[in-house]
């Protein structure tokens, strides 16, 4: 059922927290609220009252567009034989370190 | 009793009630989104109520035989000092009966519904803010301290409860009815919270408390601007309800504390 469908229900968010400063914000999970604001303010109760986050993101699930599990096989699977795309086959020195 | 130690319980009593408020409303907000936030907030009141409260117990602790036995009349409490035993915030939290209770009558009213939560958070929050904000240049180091750790929190709840108060203010037409309705049945616990009482007035002297006129201005200010607009009315009645800081309270306070002191009064001093 989606949220049209059901008016007396509040829209679903997907809320995306970074956990500190400098790295990605990561899908957290997802909430229901009425607006963007109530959706930040949840978020800020649900996803990080141990600590877990220095900023949210919120966007209502409608707006995501997901590729289907249908296109699996045309999507992903052509990968698979093209190892040639992982930068494996260069010799690094030894003094390069964490790559 | 002395100022700071009647102070000291005012502010204290004022957090764990309102938290234990709160937390009524554990498993049963109208959305699981909400009902994580209330708690969260009734934690942060019940967190500031210890803090409020180990003062409290030390202050009490350091005082002569004949002093603590002029402080509560509760008789489990009464007991505890004539045997010059050493209190700790459990003691004062579970072991005082209602008129040694020193909170606003505005904290002590019940749920009853989503907007009258709102609505006495709203009135409560928003008078929390301002005070500690003023008890943040208190001359007394804990008191002070303990502002500026709450104003935080008390930030985030005013942030909270205002943004209900609009939200349901300007919402349906149900919504703005129950709003106003709830606004108009708390208005007259508001005026309390700024009649400065014994201990107000000479903490205010001492520099260790707030000028609650001060706080009333500013409070005037917020509360105006925000019914304004959630499109409310602010009530016209300007008689109000006294009593709560001298332990006169009403009667919704002594369930409250049946609830809250069962355990400790029929196992005491139990542990788990």
């Amino acid at each position: 059922m989606s949220a049209e469908t059901n008016r007396n229900e509040w829209p679903l968010w997907e809320v995306f927290i970074r956990s500190k400063a400098g790295l990605d914000h990561k899908h957290a999970g997802s909430l229901h609220a009425a607006d963007a604001q109530m959706a930040l303010e949840n978020a800020r109760d649900v996803y990080t009252r141990r600590m877990e986050g220095v900023s949210i993101w919120v966007v209502e699930s409608k707006h995501i567009h997901a590729s289907s599990p249908d296109d699996a096989e045309a999507f992903f699977e052509p990968a698979n034989d093209k190892i040639y795309r992982h930068p494996t086959f260069y010799n690094l020195p030894d003094e390069v370190k964490y790559m | 009793m002395t100022h700071l130690l009647d102070y000291t319980l005012q502010l204290a009593d004022n957090a764990v009630i309102m938290g234990q408020r709160l937390g009524e409303w554990c498993g049963h907000a109208p959305i699981l989104e909400q009902d994580i936030a209330l708690t969260n907030t009734s934690l942060d009141h019940i967190g500031r109520a210890r803090n409020l409260y180990q003062f409290a117990a030390e202050q009490f602790n350091a005082m002569t035989a004949e002093e603590k036995a002029g402080c509560f009349s509760s008789v489990a409490l009464y007991n505890k000092a004539t045997q010059n035993a050493v209190v700790d915030e459990d003691d004062m939290a579970f072991l005082r009966d209602a008129w040694d209770y020193k909170n606003l009558l505005l904290v002590e009213q019940p749920n009853n519904d989503w907007a009258f939560t709102v609505a006495r958070s709203f009135l409560y929050d928003t008078f929390n803010f301002y005070l500690f904000t003023a008890l943040k240049s208190s001359n007394n180091a804990t008191i002070a301290a303990i502002a500026e750790k709450s104003l935080k929190e008390v930030t985030y709840h005013m942030r909270w409860s205002s943004e209900w108060v609009i939200r349901l203010g300007d919402g349906t037409e149900e919504s703005h009815i129950l709003m106003q309705q709830s606004l108009n049945s708390l208005w007259s616990y508001t005026g309390e919270m700024f009649t400065p009482n014994a201990a107000d007035k000479a903490m205010l002297e001492a520099g260790a408390g707030a000028d609650l006129s001060r706080v009333k201005q500013q409070w005037d200010e917020r509360v105006k601007a925000i019914t304004e607009e959630a499109t409310l009315t602010i009530p016209a009645n300007s008689w109000m309800q006294q009593g709560g800081k001298d332990g006169r309270h009403t009667e919704h306070l002594g369930f409250m504390l049946a609830d809250m002191q069962f355990m400790q009064r029929a196992y005491p001093d139990m542990e788990w």
